[in-house]
């Protein structure tokens, strides 16, 4: 038998934890091993995923690393995880992002160092579960057990009003999931209707044929759970409370990672377990998220606090990629995952550097600082590499992604588009003008005159960032790669499900839309060919939906 | 009818474990220190062993009493949660100068009342076994004499436990007279014959009943007693009320509902759904509104109430199998919580208020993260084992197209998590001055509280092999 890489993914960070446990002493003696003990950990975690990825057969898009045990049979339910293109970076990000959260709360946490180690590896395991569950009920298992840590983390190391915003992210969720539990158990039901047995196996459900009425219903909760967690307009109340209070590390995995559950999940669940249901919601998800996009920036644009700032900013980010999942395009999903993992990098990168300043000053408000530039020369550079990351500039990961799922939504609703375009202009708005607020001018606070510039640690925090957020504005190739198969096999999945409607303006725009990719293909030299690859293969999925459609449409789920 | 004692003998080892305490007692000398609990222990063990050994055998007493599988799981439920209570008592037999030997010898003998409930097949026969199990927990509500709120407690419990008794009696007379017989399932073959045609007495008789075990599995509205009583017992014997009452009295509900009621579901289908909706609103919201633990506590088991409810309601063969399920989780679970409370009792200060648990992680981080641990499987959170139990009981509802209860029961749970995660908030994350001071932790009951926290993780994570045992004991009898 193969190792079973997957599994350890998940079972490593609650071993690590365990192995905290043991660590005995005061909190002198016993911070600095805990905080030792878990970097490997989590470090180990991440080279575990970098061998997946090295791995990974990139040309498949199928599940790949499957792992299966019959767990209870009464229900049907099995351990079953797998990943493919779509989960595959997610969980590559995951195991990058979390050495930096405990690095970057390195020195900020002050007590129970212990405990909050123990916490966050507890959290990157039921993160690490999420991406590679492929039967619901443990899929649903993970998305629960997650809460749990990232309550106590915002809870015990947050800032002023950490219990306030604890219990609200807690509650919020959880009022999601329940309901997508009940969906859950209502597929399961159909499916043990339809064929004597139950079964959560995604695979299988995907393969089922819904009736349209709990079509619906089921896509409602799914949408519910997944766009709180997103967090969609309007139910993005409890994110800025969450980011503000989290600690440092905190705000990095939960606005890195967590956040990125709800699109992830509506790209591997809702939309291809419901099709009709999903093109029939899908305008009004998009509406809501161009909404989201810009209410977002606007209202991030008159935060005098850094970190609310930056949390609002994330609504408007993760507006783009649920505008790209609702086109249901190749460029929008692809741009959706992509922007993923690129709003993961630089709104971590945000984070980091907001929290080495509240280090430093013990405050966010934009107000307390001015002229940083003349001060920690290092760090605002690196502030500002972030933050134009953050913006979309070309070169940098931002833009490749935004690109795409604007793109995708012109082909399929050139309005959409054009409003969702306006929240580019605007981050550029919103976050320029903190950079310039924090940076430049003179330096108006006497207590800034004096802050130290990045230390070593602070070097290893930003430099990955910084690097990889280069290489994926440069060599975005490498990472659409692996998605690109998976994103088409899923768009099949749906389209053969759901009424097509991007046939009818497709030719127009795409041919539009080809010349634009054109021009983009500076990037890399493969990258034109690649997107041209796969508009090619795109036509004809449409056209084989198209045709399936119009001759047998009780044979629609028919496996391509 | 078969005359073999077989089917009794679990229930039998526990009554002469509880005869030996009494007479334990009587020969102690006052101070002298004697491990009647052992003998409890050794009672509990040998009902286990006959457990064991009649599993699968379909034993049954005179006609009225059958060690079938669903009896006998509940029969195990009810023997761990007689250990458990016993493990949890010391602390507080010592703390409040209890008298010992009394205190175990009640404990089994309510224990081997509620092992009788659990496998009595004719009503009289349950009746007897509620008015044995219910007059020795009546006992154990007001074993602290001195106290004016156990007094108090046990005195409101009696009272309502009395009426409560009366109308079962009478709905088992009526019953009696509509059918000719006591017997499970003659009635149940009689009442088929009736179904069509449902008189006025059939729905009194029904009524009845339904209101008698409704008081005791304290399902809204016959819950009033619950708090006063929950929190005017010694939380241990709390802990044990709480569980064992319920899985008994819940026991012979399913039993009685589910055979010889059965064939006038469509009668009663709808009462006990509008209970079980009733039962987990109220048991929630009211759970918000206190800030006694003991009290929330109370509230968050009337709450589970709603959810076996719903499990019996549904009826399949997923009901039936969450029911018993749940009952196991849930007793476990619930021992624990109460458990730590105990641990907590102080003889002048008893720390039930929600604000004496701030800093608990700071004073004894052992007790804080079993209670979270406690607190998070009742809240119904992954991996722990009540999240496995609710879902048990959203299947069946689902299954049997209870979607409205379905949806109840889970904005319901979100409702109870906000409750449950106060505690957490105070053991983490509120700093206080003026600390509450805790006693030590004695071995035993905390070695009980750890066995409790592992079988949660291992019923949450591994459930396959006794939800397996669940499925074979409903298959064996409905």
């Amino acid at each position: 038998m193969a190792f079973p890489i997957l599994s350890s993914l998940v079972l490593l960070p609650v071993a690590g934890a365990i192995l905290l446990l043991l660590v005995r002493g005061d909190e002198e003696r016993s911070a600095p091993l805990a905080r030792n003990v878990a970097l490997m950990v989590s470090l180990l975690v991440f080279a575990e995923t970098l061998l997946l990825w090295a791995r990974f057969n990139a040309a498949s898009g199928d599940f790949q690393f499957v792992e299966r045990h019959t767990w209870i049979p009464a229900f049907g339910i099995e351990y079953f995880v797998g990943v493919d293109g779509i989960s595959l970076l997610l969980l590559v990000l995951t195991g990058f992002l979390t050495p930096l959260a405990l690095l970057g709360s390195w020195e900020s946490v002050h007590k129970q160092t212990k405990a909050f180690c123990i916490f966050v590896l507890l959290l990157e395991s039921a993160m690490m579960g999420v991406f590679i569950s492929l039967d619901l009920f443990l899929f649903y298992i993970f998305w629960d057990a997650m809460l749990v840590p990232m309550y106590f983390l915002i809870g015990i190391w947050g800032y002023e009003r950490r219990i306030y915003a604890a219990i609200k992210f807690i509650l919020y969720t959880m009022a999601g999931s329940v309901l997508m539990l009940l969906a859950i158990l209502g597929l399961a039901y159909i499916h043990y209707t339809s064929t004597g047995s139950y079964s959560f196996d995604l695979l299988k459900l995907y393969e089922m044929q819904v009736p349209l009425h709990p079509q619906f219903w089921f896509f409602l909760a799914f949408a519910l759970a997944f766009a709180i967690k997103v967090p969609l307009f309007p139910f993005h109340t409890w994110l800025p409370d969450a980011h503000v209070e989290a600690p440092t590390g905190g705000s990095v995995i939960l606005a890195g990672v967590m956040l990125k559950m709800g699109t992830y999940g509506l790209v591997r669940l809702a939309f291809p377990l419901f099709p009709e249901a999903a093109a029939y919601f899908a305008p009004a998800l998009a509406v809501l998220a161009v909404i989201g996009i810009i209410y977002g920036a606007l209202v991030a644009m008159v935060q005098p606090d850094m970190k609310k700032l930056v949390a609002y900013s994330s609504v408007s980010h993760l507006g783009f990629v649920v505008l790209g999942i609702a086109a249901m395009n190749t460029q929008g999903v692809s741009g959706a995952v992509y922007q993923m993992l690129s709003h993961g990098v630089s709104t971590g990168g945000l984070f980091l550097i907001v929290g080495m300043l509240s280090d430093r000053r013990h405050t966010r408000q934009i107000a307390e600082f001015g002229g940083l530039k003349k001060v920690v020369p290092h760090l605002v550079a690196a502030f500002l590499i972030v933050t134009l990351a953050s913006i979309g500039l070309p070169g940098l990961n931002g833009f490749v992604g935004e690109f795409l799922i604007l793109l995708g939504a012109f082909r399929w609703d050139p309005r959409l588009a054009a409003f969702a375009a306006t929240g580019v202009i605007l981050s550029a708005t919103y976050m320029l003008w903190m950079f310039q607020r924090v940076n430049y001018g003179p330096v108006t606070n006497e207590k800034n005159a004096t802050l130290p510039d990045l230390r070593p640690r602070e070097w290893a925090v930003i430099m990955p960032i910084i690097a990889v957020a280069v290489l994926m504005g440069v060599l975005p190739n490498l990472f659409l790669r692996p998605i690109e198969p998976s994103v088409e096999r899923m768009l099949n999945r749906y389209h053969h499900g759901a009424p097509s409607r991007i046939q009818a303006t497709a030719e127009p725009s795409r041919l539009r839309s080809r010349g634009i990719s054109a021009s983009f293909g500076g990037a890399g030299p493969s990258r034109t060919r690649e997107i041209s690859v796969s508009f090619g293969e795109d036509r004809q999925s449409d056209q084989q939906a198209g045709a399936e459609h119009a001759e047998a449409p009780q044979a629609r789920r028919r496996q391509p | 009818m078969n005359a073999s004692l077989n089917a009794i003998v679990p229930m039998a080892c526990v009554t002469a474990a509880g005869i030996a305490a009494m007479v334990a007692e009587s020969f102690r000398d006052p101070g002298e220190r004697m491990p009647i609990a052992g003998l409890g222990v050794v009672g509990l063990l040998g009902a286990a062993f006959a457990t064991v050994l009649l599993w699968n055998h379909n034993a049954s007493s005179f006609g009225m009493v059958a060690a079938d599988n669903f009896g006998l799981f509940v029969t195990g439920t009810l023997i761990v949660v007689c250990l458990l209570s016993l493990a949890i008592s010391g602390p507080t037999i010592e703390r409040e100068r209890l008298p010992g030997g009394e205190y175990y010898a009640l404990m089994l003998f309510a224990t081997a009342g509620m092992m009788l409930m659990a496998t009595a097949t004719d009503l009289l026969v349950i009746f007897l076994a509620l008015e044995v199990m219910s007059l020795a927990v009546y006992v154990l509500t007001g074993i602290r004499r001195d106290s004016p709120a156990s007094t108090e407690a046990a005195f409101k419990y009696f009272l309502l436990g009395a009426f409560a008794s009366a109308f079962f009696l009478y709905g088992i007379a009526f019953t009696y007279g509509l059918t000719g017989s006591t017997r499970l399932d003659r009635i149940g073959s009689l009442m088929a014959a009736q179904a069509m045609a449902p008189t006025p007495m059939t729905f009194l008789a029904l009524g009845l009943i339904i209101v008698g075990f409704a008081f005791k599995v304290a399902a809204v509205p016959f819950h009033m007693w619950t708090p006063d009583a929950y929190e005017g017992a010694p939380p241990a014997v709390t802990a044990f009320m709480s569980t064992g009452v319920k899985a008994a009295a819940f026991a012979a509900f399913v039993r009685v509902f589910l055979s010889a009621f059965e064939p006038l579901r469509p009668h009663w289908g709808e009462v006990i759904g509008v209970l079980a909706a009733a039962t987990m609103i109220v048991g929630t919201v009211a759970g918000v509104a206190q800030s006694s633990v003991k009290r929330m506590l109370a509230y968050s088991s009337i709450g589970h109430g709603g959810y076996l409810l719903v499990a019996l309601v549904s009826g399949n063969d997923y009901g039936k199998g969450a029911v018993l399920f749940y009952l196991l989780t849930y007793a476990i679970t619930n021992i624990g919580a109460f458990g730590v409370i105990a641990l907590l009792d102080n003889i002048d200060r008893p720390n039930d208020q929600v604000k004496d648990y701030a800093g608990l992680w700071n004073d004894r981080p052992g007790l804080a993260v079993l209670m979270t641990i406690f607190l998070l499987s009742l809240g119904g959170f992954p991996p722990m084992a009540g999240f496995i139990a609710k879902w048990y009981v959203f299947s069946a509802a689902v299954k049997a197209g209870h979607t409205g209860l379905a949806i109840v029961g889970v904005l319901t749970s979100v409702i109870s998590v906000f409750f449950y995660l106060r505690i957490v908030v105070m053991m983490y994350m509120t700093p206080t001055d003026t600390p509450a001071q805790f006693p030590v932790v004695p071995k035993v009951a905390g070695a009980a509280l750890m066995v409790s926290a592992i079988l949660i993780f291992y019923l949450g994570i591994l459930p396959a092999r006794v939800l397996d045992w669940a499925a074979a004991s409903i298959s064996s009898i409905f």
